[in-house]
C-alpha cells in the first residue's frame, strides 16, 4: 500500500504503457524498436501483478514471484529475439519488419 | 538305408543358381557353364544312385513299394491337423521323375555349352537353368499338395524367365508374358482346388490323401455343388492347373508361343519336364481321382485324347520345326493324360497308369532328343523355318542319324522305346474306352507323318545352296544328342510295370500283338506317305493342301484358337467388363479423390493472400481480436 496513491492510478498508468506497447509493436517498422515495445507490455503486466498483489493481498507473494518470473523470461526472450535479428540483418542487410517475409507459405 | 542325401539333390542347383545368379558376371563364361553343368552332373548320379537304391534294395517291402518321407519339416502351421510342410517323399513315380528330370537336365546343361557360346547373358541362362531344375525337383519330391503348389509357381516364373530369355526381341518378351498369364490363369484353379480339397480333408499331406483310409473324404463326398459332389470340383480345378501347365485344349495357347525361348530350354522345360508336370499331378492324386471323382477322370481323359488329335492335326501344316515339335509334345501329352484317364486302380487294372508314366519316361529322352537335335540344325542354319532347311544329311552326319533315331521312336517303330510305351497306352485306351482308342490310333499315324514330313523336309528334300556350309555342331552338343539317342533306343527295356503301378504293386505286362501290330502298320503308313510326299521336291503337298482348300488354311493357322481367345479377351472382356470397371475407377473412385485435392488447393490459393508475411499485421489482427474477444466475453458471454 503506497501511502495517498490509490490503485487506479497505478493501472492507469500501466494501461497507457500497455497500448504504448501494442502500438508500437504494430506500427514500427524497427525491429528493435518492435522488441523494446514488447518488453514495454511485459511491464505493463508486470506492474498490474505487483499492483494487484499489494492492494488486493498484501500477506501474499504469488504477485511478487510471477513478475519476477516474467522479467527471467522477458530477458530470455530479448536474447533470442536479438539473436534473430542479427542473423536476419546479416541475411537481408536490414532489420526492416517489412522486408523479413519470405517465411509467409 | 537312409536317403538323408537326397537334399542334396535340391541343394545342389539351387546353390548353382545362386552362385551363377549373384557373382556370374563375375566369371567367365565358360567357368559359369561347367559349374552348373558339374552341379548337375553330381546330383544325376545322386539320383541314379537313388533310384537303384530304391527300386532294387529297399523300397519294395512285402511286394509293395513303400513311400518314404525322407524328411518333412514344419512349414506354417494352422491347425493340429492342418499345416504346410516342406519336404521329401520317395516313391515309384518321384524318383523316376527324379531320373527323367536330372537326366534331361543335365544333358540341356552340356549341349547349351556349345549352343549358347558367345551369346550376351550366357551366365544368367545357366542360373535360371539351375533355378528351374530346383524348382522341377522340389515339385516332384513334395510331400503335400501345397508345397507342390509353391514349387509350380517357381517352375512358372523360370519358364517365364527363359522364355523371355532373349528379351530384347518383343517377340519373346510376348511369348514369355502368354505363357506365364496363361498358366498363371489356370493356377489359379489350382489353388482354388487345393483348397476346396482341404478344406472338406482337413490335410495337404499326400501320405494322407492318397492313402488307404478313405473316411476323410466323406464330408467332400457328401456336400455338393451344382450337382457334382465338392471333391468332383476339387478334381475338376486341380485337373485345370495340370492342364495349364501341361498346354491341354484349350489352355495350349502358350506353348507354340514358348518357342521362342533358346532351342535347349524347350528341350528341357517345354518338352520334357515342366510340361508333364500336370500329367505328374494327375498320377500322383490318382486315388482322389479314381476313387471320389471319377468324373473328372473322364474328363482327363477326353481332354487328352482330343488335345492329341487336335495338336496332331495342326503339326502337319507348321512350317517352323520347333513348332511342329511344340505341337508333338502337346499331342504325347494328350496321350499321357488319356491314358491315366482311362486307367482303372490295381494290377493290370492299372495299366492306363503306368503307360502313362511310361510313355512320360520316354517321351522326355525322345522328345528331349528332338529338340536337341533341332537346336542343333538350327545352330547349323541359322533358322527355325523348314523351307530353308533341305539335303541337311551330309553336313550333319550325328545329328541327322540321332534325329532318325527319335523320329522312328516317336512313330513307335519296334524295339524302340516309343514303341513299348505306346503299345501299352493303346492297350489301355481299348480296354476302357473304343472311342479313345478309335482317336489314339489315328493320332498314332498321323505322329508318324508329320515327324517324317519334318525329318524330310530338313535332312532330304531339296538340295540348298546355303550362304556358307553348315557344319556339324561341337562335341558338346553332339555328345548328349548321342546319350539322349541310347536312352531313346533303351528306355523301352526298362521293365516298367514292375517298378511303376498304381498300387505300387509290381504287375507284369506282355506285348499285346492284336494292337502292336495295327499300330505299327498305321505308323509304318505315316512314314510311307510322308517319303512319298517329301523325300523328294516336289509340287504334290502344294497341291494336296491347295486341294483341302479352306480346311488346309484353318489347321495352318491353328484353328484360330489364338485369334478366337485375343477376340474374347479383346472384344468382350475388354469391352464389356474391363473398360466400364476402368472408367468407373478413372471418373468415380479417382475422381472423389481428385476433386477433394481440387477443393483444398484452389480454396488455399484463393486465401493464401491472408498469409502476408508481415509481423505487424499479424499484430494488428491479434490486438484487435483480443479486444473484440475481450468485449464479447465482457458484454455477450456471462
Amino acid at each position: 500500500m503506497i501511502e495517498g496513491i490509490p490503485m487506479q492510478h497505478v493501472l492507469i498508468v500501466s494501461l497507457f504503457m500497455f497500448f504504448a506497447g501494442v502500438c508500437g509493436f504494430i506500427i514500427r517498422k524497427n525491429m528493435i524498436t518492435i522488441l523494446m515495445s514488447v518488453e514495454l507490455i511485459l511491464n505493463a503486466v508486470n506492474i498490474n501483478l505487483l499492483v494487484f498483489n499489494k492492494y488486493l493481498f498484501p500477506e501474499q507473494l504469488q504477485g511478487h514471484f510471477f513478475a519476477l518470473f516474467v522479467m527471467g523470461i522477458a530477458a530470455a526472450e530479448a536474447a533470442v529475439a536479438i539473436a534473430l535479428i542479427i542473423n536476419i540483418y546479416r541475411r537481408l542487410n536490414s532489420i526492416n519488419v517489412e522486408e523479413v517475409t519470405e517465411m509467409k507459405y | 538305408m537312409s536317403f538323408q542325401y537326397t537334399i542334396l539333390i535340391l541343394l545342389i542347383p539351387l546353390a548353382c543358381f545362386l552362385i551363377n545368379g549373384l557373382f556370374g558376371m563375375k566369371f567367365k563364361p565358360l567357368l559359369s557353364g561347367i559349374l552348373g553343368t558339374a552341379g548337375l552332373g553330381v546330383i544325376w548320379l545322386l539320383s541314379l544312385f537313388t533310384a537303384y537304391a530304391y527300386f532294387f534294395q529297399v523300397g519294395l517291402v512285402n511286394g509293395e513299394f513303400q513311400k518314404i518321407v525322407v524328411m518333412n519339416a514344419e512349414w506354417l502351421r494352422f491347425t493340429d491337423k492342418l499345416h504346410i510342410d516342406m519336404g521329401i517323399l520317395l516313391d515309384p513315380i518321384s524318383v523316376m521323375m527324379l531320373v527323367v528330370i536330372t537326366t534331361v537336365s543335365f544333358m540341356v546343361h552340356l549341349y547349351s555349352i556349345g549352343y549358347m557360346h558367345g551369346e550376351r547373358g550366357f551366365q544368367r541362362f545357366y542360373a535360371f537353368l539351375a533355378l528351374f531344375t530346383f524348382s522341377m525337383l522340389g515339385l516332384v519330391v513334395a510331400t503335400n499338395i501345397f508345397q507342390m503348389y509353391v514349387f509350380w509357381e517357381l517352375v512358372g516364373v523360370s519358364s517365364f524367365l527363359l522364355i523371355g530369355f532373349y528379351y530384347d526381341r518383343p517377340s519373346a518378351v510376348a511369348a514369355s508374358k502368354k505363357a506365364f498369364i496363361v498358366t498363371r490363369f489356370a493356377d489359379l484353379g489350382f489353388l482354388i482346388g487345393i483348397l476346396v480339397l482341404s478344406y472338406f480333408t482337413g490335410t495337404f499331406d499326400f501320405m494322407a490323401l492318397t492313402g488307404s483310409d478313405q473316411s476323410i473324404f466323406a464330408s467332400g463326398a457328401a456336400a455338393s455343388f451344382m450337382g457334382l459332389s465338392a471333391l468332383t470340383w476339387a478334381a475338376l480345378l486341380i485337373f485345370m492347373g495340370g492342364a495349364g501347365k501341361s498346354a491341354m485344349f484349350p489352355l495350349h495357347i502358350w506353348l507354340p508361343d514358348a518357342m521362342e525361348g533358346p532351342t535347349p530350354v524347350s528341350a528341357l522345360i517345354h518338352a520334357a519336364t515342366m510340361v508333364v508336370a500336370g500329367v505328374f499331378l494327375v498320377a500322383r492324386m490318382f486315388p482322389v481321382f479314381f476313387f471320389q471323382a471319377p468324373a473328372a477322370l473322364e474328363l482327363v481323359a477326353y481332354v487328352g485324347g482330343f488335345t492329341s488329335l487336335f495338336a496332331a492335326i495342326i503339326a502337319c501344316t507348321q512350317f517352323d520345326i520347333k513348332r511342329v515339335l511344340a505341337f508333338s509334345t502337346l499331342s504325347q501329352i494328350g496321350y499321357m493324360m488319356l491314358a491315366l484317364g482311362v486307367s482303372g486302380y490295381g494290377g493290370h487294372e492299372g495299366l492306363g497308369y503306368m503307360a502313362s508314366l511310361f510313355h512320360l519316361f520316354t517321351h522326355a529322352m525322345f522328345k528331349a532328343l528332338l529338340f536337341l537335335g533341332a537346336g542343333s540344325v538350327i545352330h547349323a542354319v541359322h533358322s527355325n523355318v523348314m523351307q530353308d532347311m533341305g539335303g541337311l544329311r551330309k553336313y550333319l552326319p550325328v545329328t541327322h542319324l540321332t534325329f532318325l533315331i527319335a523320329c522312328l521312336t516317336i512313330a513307335g517303330v519296334p524295339f524302340l522305346s516309343g514303341f513299348f510305351s505306346k503299345d501299352e497306352i493303346l492297350v489301355a485306351a481299348w480296354q476302357s474306352n473304343k472311342f479313345l482308342f478309335a482317336v489314339e490310333f489315328l493320332v498314332a499315324g498321323i505322329t508318324a507323318f508329320y515327324m517324317f514330313r519334318l525329318y524330310f523336309n530338313i535332312f532330304w528334300g531339296k538340295e540348298k545352296t546355303y550362304a556358307h556350309p553348315p557344319h556339324e555342331s561341337p562335341l558338346t552338343m553332339t555328345i548328349p544328342l548321342v546319350l539322349l539317342a541310347l536312352g531313346s533306343i533303351f528306355a523301352g527295356y526298362l521293365p516298367f510295370s514292375e517298378l511303376i503301378s498304381s498300387d505300387y504293386k509290381p504287375f507284369e505286362t506282355t506285348l499285346h500283338l492284336s494292337v502292336a501290330i495295327p499300330s505299327v502298320l498305321i505308323g509304318l503308313a505315316g512314314i510311307g506317305l510322308a517319303m512319298l510326299l517329301y523325300r523328294r521336291e516336289s509340287t504334290l503337298p502344294d497341291r494336296i493342301a491347295a486341294s483341302l482348300g479352306s480346311f488346309y488354311k484353318v489347321v495352318l493357322n491353328k484353328f484360330y484358337i489364338d485369334e478366337l481367345y485375343l477376340f474374347v479377351t479383346r472384344k468382350i472382356i475388354f469391352n464389356y467388363i474391363s473398360r466400364p470397371i476402368a472408367w468407373f475407377d478413372r471418373h468415380i473412385v479417382d475422381g472423389t479423390m481428385n476433386g477433394i485435392g481440387w477443393v483444398t488447393e484452389t480454396s488455399s490459393q484463393k486465401i493464401k493472400g491472408l498469409q502476408s508475411g508481415r509481423i505487424s499485421q499479424y499484430g494488428f489482427v491479434f490486438a484487435i481480436a483480443a479486444v473484440g474477444l475481450a468485449l464479447v466475453f465482457i458484454y455477450f458471454i456471462n
